[in-house]
């Protein structure tokens, strides 16, 4: 078998808007689709027959049951490319990049596109379990008493529509009440936390005026920028918003520094190394490798958004690599208790010795290294897209940075994930 | 692209005839009153129905050689001499007509030398302008007056302008007259993608217009090719919408790979357009100084490290209007920096030989504007602006000839775009009434011109300017 370079090409996005506004009425298909478009017209896709498109949404209609191949055949990629539908929560975009690229070394595809996307404004909604099953009992029947008989067993409670979870379904927890935990354990304060959230609108905020984005982002619907980057944001701003999630001193998680709700949707074009240059694409970083892991935050009671924790010692063992071997790190900001919470646990002793199983912590690392276009509490984070946004935004940066003390500018990404998951890939510039 | 508005918007913009053509039943009047519906132009890569007749003066050669290059068929021309007349019912004196309706005249004049000899201009555009057909050609083919060392054909040439101006003005349904100036060395494969256009639908919106075909070589092939651009790439600037989209369109219908370029804000339906016709799209702000660097780099990036662009159409552009009254220096500079300093800035870089640049033998064409060449009431910024693109063609194309890069430009006149549909009825008739196909143009006809401009084929065509106007009433 000849060996095969999975490298990252480009990537589009749409612009990410707050939720119930701009993108309303736009599906995931609609906005998967736009995105792919995009990323056609840019490396000239369109009729080509892709070696396959990998996607998902978090927040998913049952009649999405096929959201990627759909937004294909609604492209103007060649309907001939396969597609398949993939789903691990905020880490869908990423896991598609990691699922697109094994493909590629494996010799399996030339080229592939992954992403995700995500829309909170056009969430599914279910009937309750108890007329659910009344009216399967009721389409069973084979009489009408015995139809009327099913149908009698409604009970006005159940007309109540069934909003999507957004809590852990075994903790009945949300996303935000499990991260105050873990801001509390680890005695994450208000001022850092904002402090991050800040840079991160700063950051973004450059980025655009700078047209970074030109070649990453399409508008669409007649969005043109990110809704959610605050560029006149200031830390008194940030310090006067009240807490929204934990209770009494642990109450430091504000809507000014957790991620709100957005729609938008990113994918990203991968493809051998090889290939890129007989089709004389671009190539931006190599996916060197990554990782997957899981926390057990139900009866181990641990950290449910500090999985990375797990996955990134193991994906630098693999790789010969230390914490401080990475010239970028881009940490997905859930909240930016987490960010600041996955450092100082990967820079604490006791955590990396008894919960890693390490020989001692990994250390800190270059905070001016992280995050240095912005990320989630800025950019939004429309659950599936996020991964598609990090990996090319990353990807991009690594290819402007060239070499680094003569080798390849080398870039972590990390995402975690409800259900206590987090995925991490290492790139390298090309 | 900006809204192409014509000096008459005086009489159409007077507080009485907007208060009439905004008003419901003011339109409803106007439509019943007739204004008469504009003749269907005939467009695309279509000749004409009926017959070309060729009419070569003394022993003029250079039309039948390029007919014959395009395979057209000729017939000989009916003229109109006091012995062919007959008499009609009335009395009068008929002059000999044809059987049948006739696609188009191609007068061969290269061969002019005396005032006598306009005698057989006359006893041949008499017959053909009775029995045109709807949307046929008059082309009048002569040897450009300053190539004449003697004074008389020179003179008589230059008659010519005028003579053409004014069957333009006469043919009706959609017919055109054009003129076309050659050098003794100009060959018939030289001649043949300017023939060809011109008896073509691609002309439709060409009207009155006069312009140049120098001596240039062409191959055989080359110069009969109905996909001219096949294995070539173009630039497009302002590419998303209006007559940017139909550029890029066009030139991908005649086999050109197309990247489209336009601001990052117009993303969406640049990548539209792009996808239709299998390009590239660069979404780019062309005013930023590095902007031509960028549309190499994008070229190299996508098309390979010895890719080069073999056409730029700079059609992006803005308008700001504002009568000089009103006119501060932001609505001044950014019509200014769009519409020439940025095309400056990027040509410079695109002609310095690299990667990704322009070509050897590749071509560049602007737009300039009705406006740029009669100048405009609250245009002073977009006049100057495309009255200097002319003078970009005149500079450049000398420069560039030894690289063989040709220079052109169209200036289009009424064009009907999203932007000039929101003009009140009554107003938007004034427009595009004010010429002599009586009817604003489509994007789609700009585009043939570019098309044809930077045609491998028009290479004996540079520092042209092509109006779009359907012989609009003002201007030249």
């Amino acid at each position: 078998m000849t060996d095969h370079t999975a490298v990252v090409v480009g990537g589009n996005r749409i612009p990410f808007a707050r939720s119930h506004g701009a993108y309303s009425r736009a599906s995931n298909v609609d906005m998967l689709t736009a995105a792919l478009d995009g990323l056609a017209a840019r490396f000239g896709l369109a009729g080509h027959r892709v070696g396959e498109v990998v996607g998902g949404a978090v927040l998913k209609h049952s009649r999405d049951f096929n959201l990627t191949r759909e937004a294909v055949l609604g492209s103007s990629l060649d309907p001939h490319t396969p597609a398949c539908d993939l789903q691990q929560a905020c880490a869908t975009g990423l896991e598609a990049a990691i699922y697109v690229s094994n493909k590629i070394r494996l010799g399996q595809v030339a080229d592939g596109i992954a992403g995700g996307a995500d829309s909170v404004s056009d969430t599914p909604m279910a009937v309750s379990d108890g007329l659910r099953h009344a009216l399967l009992a009721a389409s069973a029947a084979k009489t009408l008493p015995a139809r009327l008989a099913a149908l009698a067993a409604i009970r006005p409670g159940d007309l109540v529509p069934d909003p999507p979870g957004i809590t852990e379904p075994r903790t009945g927890l949300s996303m935000g009440e499990h991260q105050a935990l873990t801001t509390t354990r680890w005695g994450v304060t208000r001022a850092d936390q904002d402090e991050l959230a800040l840079a991160s609108h700063q950051n973004l905020a450059r980025a655009w005026s700078e047209g970074f984005f030109d070649d990453l982002v399409t508008p669409y619907l007649g969005v043109t920028k990110d809704q959610g980057v605050r560029a006149d944001t200031t830390l008194e701003k940030l310090a006067a918003l009240r807490p929204v999630f934990g209770r009494g001193e642990g109450a430091t998680m504000t809507a000014g520094n957790s991620t709100g709700f957005f729609d938008g949707a990113a994918v990203t074009y991968l493809a051998d190394a090889d290939y890129t240059a007989e089709r004389h694409l671009p190539a931006l970083a190599r996916v060197v490798d990554a990782e997957v892991a899981a926390v057990d935050y139900t009866i181990g009671g641990e950290d449910l958004l500090l999985a990375p924790t797990y996955a990134i010692p193991r994906l630098l063992e693999r790789n010969g690599l230390t914490w401080q071997d990475f010239d970028l790190y881009e940490i997905h900001e859930a909240f930016a208790a987490t960010v600041l919470a996955t450092l100082d646990a990967l820079a604490d002793e006791t955590y990396c010795r008894e919960r890693l199983g390490l020989g001692g912590a990994l250390g800190e690392i270059d905070r001016t290294k992280l995050n240095v276009n912005g990320s989630s509490l800025a950019a939004g984070h429309p659950f599936a897209a996020t991964g598609g946004r990090i990996v090319a935004t990353l990807a991009k940066l690594l290819h402007q940075r060239g070499t680094v003390d003569g080798r390849p500018a080398r870039g972590i990404v990390s995402i975690c994930a409800a259900g206590g998951q987090g995925a991490v890939a290492i790139l390298e510039a090309c | 692209m900006p809204a192409k508005r014509d000096p008459l918007e005086v009489i159409a913009t007077t507080p009485l005839v907007r208060a009439v053509a905004s008003s419901p039943i003011g339109r409803s009047v106007a439509t019943k009153l007739g204004v008469p519906p504009a003749v269907e132009l005939r467009r695309g890569r279509t000749l004409p129905k009926g017959p070309v007749v060729l009419a070569a003066l003394h022993d003029a050669m250079i039309a039948a050689r390029t007919l014959a290059l395009l395979r057209v068929d000729v017939i000989r021309p009916v003229v109109d001499t006091p012995d062919a007349r007959t008499v009609g019912e009335s009395g009068r004196p008929v002059p000999p007509g044809y059987d049948s309706r006739i696609g188009a005249l191609v007068l061969d004049l290269t061969g002019l030398r005396t005032v006598d000899d306009l005698e057989f201009a006359r006893g041949v555009l008499r017959p053909a302008v009775r029995s045109l057909e709807p949307s046929g050609r008059i082309v009048i083919v002569a040897r450009a007056p300053e190539s004449y060392d003697e004074l008389e054909p020179g003179v008589i040439a230059q008659g010519l302008d005028g003579l053409n101006r004014t069957v333009a003005k006469e043919l009706r349904a959609g017919a055109t007259s054009n003129l076309i100036w050659v050098e003794p060395e100009t060959s018939p494969q030289a001649l043949a993608s300017t023939l060809r256009f011109l008896l073509e639908g691609r002309s439709a919106y060409v009207d009155g217009q006069s312009w140049r075909v120098a001596a240039a070589e062409v191959a055989d092939d080359v110069a009969d090719s109905t996909r001219p651009y096949d294995g070539r790439l173009v630039a497009v600037t302002g590419a998303a919408r209006g007559i940017g989209a139909a550029i890029a369109r066009t030139l991908a219908r005649d086999g050109a790979t197309v990247v489209g370029i336009d601001v990052p804000a117009s993303g969406e339906a640049l990548a539209s357009v792009v996808n239709e016709i299998h390009g590239t799209a660069l979404q780019l702000d062309i005013t930023l100084p590095d902007a031509g660097d960028r549309i190499a780099a994008h070229v190299v990036d996508r098309y390979g490290p010895d890719a080069r662009l073999y056409a730029v159409i700079h059609n992006a552009g803005i308008i700001r209007d504002r009568m000089l009254a009103n006119l501060d220096e932001k609505g001044w500079a950014a019509v200014l920096q769009v519409n020439l300093a940025a095309q400056l800035r990027m040509n410079e870089a695109l002609l310095d030989g690299r990667p990704g640049g322009l070509a050897d033998g590749g071509s560049i064409v602007g737009i300039s504007s009705t406006s740029g060449i009669a100048g405009n009431k609250g245009q002073a910024n977009y006049a100057t602006s495309k009255a200097a693109i002319v003078g970009l063609v005149r500079a450049l194309a000398p420069r560039l000839a030894a690289r063989r890069i040709t220079v052109n430009a169209v200036g289009p006149g009424f064009i009907q775009t999203e932007m000039t549909a929101a003009i009140p009825y009554l107003q938007r008739q004034v427009f595009q009434r004010s010429n002599s196909l009586s009817q604003g143009g489509k994007p789609v006809d700009v585009a043939e011109t570019i098309a044809y401009l930077a045609d491998p084929a028009s290479a004996g065509v540079t520092g042209q300017v092509v109006r779009v106007c359907g012989q609009a009433l003002v201007g030249q």
